[in-house]
């Protein structure tokens, strides 16, 4: 593997509105180091990307953004939003998970009904009208793009969906708790192109109304649907700008090898 | 024919290697299933003499509560009610299943999903321990413990079927919760997950997610508890009062079928009625157990969702 310095970076500012920020961001994994120093701003409404190769923290650094991190992983630092440091000990984690939502790599729908898995957070957050809890379970579905699929099927088995189905079903199991924010998780790597342009294409139209920030392998995927890309190599943020300038311009070096594929 | 033509149609060593391992494969499966089928055959042969042998009916047998085998009833017929032993061993079993149910899931969900690595390495020897202990252990603790406690709060002899329950509640207890364990632990990582990027709290999570897929599992390990309490002789017989007659409550002196036949199985002679009728009570906690293996079968096909 090729040495870079790792200590430079280039890190765009964000003017726009911002949906999370860190703070001098830094993990550890017992005594290993797995991220050091990130600083990054998340702009609201926008997909922001985060690519980079095997090992190099980005679904570390995305598992801190809604404290999936807790008991796994030592986090210090601040994570921003609305003005309040979630990383913070005295936050209520489940609440930042009800506005901070997650989608894994791995479709992981429980082995309940469609309905059921949608409705399953909401319940847990008191809601129990049967009216709210039918609109949200549309609404969420139709968002995903799954409603026209599933609707006479609500009550099967979420496991009996194909992978991709079940992908977007946990996509609007996410949705349907209202979050601000959708973290994702590589959500397309274990799909095919179908699947994968179907949940890209969902993700496009979500952004009207989410801030995302997607963790993807698919460097093709991260330069079709997000505005802004950071790349990270080895726990250190090197480059973080719109995606059009990291794909065409980018500023380092490491970067620039990695788009144009001769890293490593 | 050349060389390599030849080896491929021809046995090599690896070949009779093959047939060896296989063999004995076979032969001791085979041997297996012949030592269940001897003792199916023999103990229903023997069970079944009461009725076809000494002509006593099957359901007098099983609704009569008089037990009296060596007797001539009025018709003729010979006094034997098993429904007095049946009750007993149902009651205990059910009862310890009750009471230790919760207990064992208690500390099953502890060890599976609060304690910490070094905490389950110390309590889970601590199980099997229990596991371990010889059940005439648990009667004599039972007989020195539990009958003298039961008789200064309850009154009577402190022998009976709430005695024998508590015997059983400790002995299941250990089989319920490592039973229970692996099937907490069994569920998937990423369904905790995914409850808990719902903004699920820990014991929604765990309550409506992690319980909720492991129910086969659970009931599974319910059922071998109680197959086990149905089973065990020595230390419900030493606590249970052995009076071969109906329970009346939970502390009058009752006996279980396993009781029972320990009790009687060395007064009796091969072949003579009261011989005979032993074997029937043993051939109901045969098929007791067969049908509580069936269910433990069917919950485990049923499965998931």
């Amino acid at each position: 593997m090729k040495e870079y310095n790792l200590t430079d970076s280039y890190i765009t500012d964000i003017t726009e509105k911002k949906a999370l920020s860190t703070d001098n961001l830094q993990v550890y994994y017992g005594d290993n180091h797995a991220i050091f120093d990130a600083n990054l701003n998340f702009p609201r409404y926008k997909i922001t990307a985060l690519i980079g190769a095997s090992g190099c923290g980005k679904s570390t650094f995305l598992r801190c953004l809604n404290r999936m991190n807790d008991k796994v992983a030592r986090v210090d630092g601040e994570i921003m939003y609305r003005n309040t440091d979630i990383n913070s000990s005295k936050i209520n984690v489940y609440e930042v998970r009800k506005h901070i939502g997650m989608v894994f790599q791995r479709p992981n729908p429980f082995a309940k009904s469609i309905k059921e898995n949608i409705i399953f957070a909401l319940k847990n957050a008191g809601i129990n009208q049967k009216d709210e809890l039918e609109e949200r379970l549309e609404q969420s579905l139709k968002s995903a793009a799954l409603w026209d699929e599933v609707k006479d099927n609500l009550n099967k088995s979420a496991l009996a969906l194909s992978g991709g189905q079940q992908q977007r079903l946990c996509i609007a199991r996410s949705i349907a708790m209202k979050p601000d924010i959708l973290l994702l998780d590589e959500p397309a790597s274990a799909l095919d192109p179908i699947s994968t342009s179907k949940i890209e294409e969902t993700l496009q139209t979500l952004k009207k109304d989410y801030s995302i920030i997607i963790v993807t392998h698919n460097l093709q995927q991260a330069s079709r649907i997000s505005d802004y890309t950071a790349f990270l190599h080895l726990g250190h943020i090197i480059e973080y700008n719109s995606t059009v300038n990291v794909f065409t311009h980018p500023k380092m070096r490491p970067t620039e090898d990695y788009v144009s594929g001769n890293f490593g | 024919m050349d060389d390599i033509q030849k080896k491929l149609q021809t046995k090599s060593k690896a070949t009779f290697q093959d047939y060896f391992g296989k063999g004995i494969c076979y032969l001791c499966i085979g041997l297996i299933i012949l030592l269940v089928t001897c003792i199916l055959y023999f103990i229903a042969s023997k069970g079944l003499a009461t009725f076809t042998k000494n002509h006593v009916r099957v359901l007098d047998f099983l609704t009569k509560t008089n037990w009296n085998p060596g007797a001539i009833d009025a018709k003729g017929h010979p006094d034997i009610g098993a429904l007095p032993m049946i009750v007993t061993s149902f009651s205990v079993t059910l009862l310890a299943a009750i009471i230790a149910t919760p207990f064992a899931l208690g500390v099953a969900i502890f060890m599976a999903e609060f304690s910490s690595k070094r905490g389950t390495k110390i309590l889970q020897p601590v199980i099997e321990l229990l596991v371990g202990i010889p059940s005439v252990v648990y009667g004599f603790i039972g007989l020195s413990v539990i009958v003298p406690f039961i008789r200064n709060v309850f009154g009577g002899t402190g022998f009976g079927i709430l005695s024998g329950t508590l015997v059983l509640f400790v002995m299941i207890l250990p089989t319920i919760t490592s039973l229970s364990v692996d099937s907490l632990k069994s569920v998937p990582m990423y369904y905790r997950q995914a409850s808990l990027a719902l903004g699920a709290t820990r014991w929604q999570t765990i309550y409506k997610v992690v319980l909720r897929s492991a129910i086969p599992g659970i009931l599974t390990a319910i059922i071998f508890g109680m197959a086990r309490a149905f089973g065990e002789a020595l230390a419900v017989q030493m606590v249970i009062g052995n009076a071969t007659l109906m329970p009346k409550n939970l502390i009058s002196p009752a006996s279980t079928l396993t009781s029972k036949l320990t009790t009687d199985i060395g007064n009796t002679v091969m072949g003579t009625l009261p011989n005979n009728a032993l074997w029937s009570l043993a051939l109901i906690l045969l098929l007791m157990s067969l049908i509580l293996n069936m269910l433990v079968k069917f919950i485990g096909k049923r499965g998931r969702f």
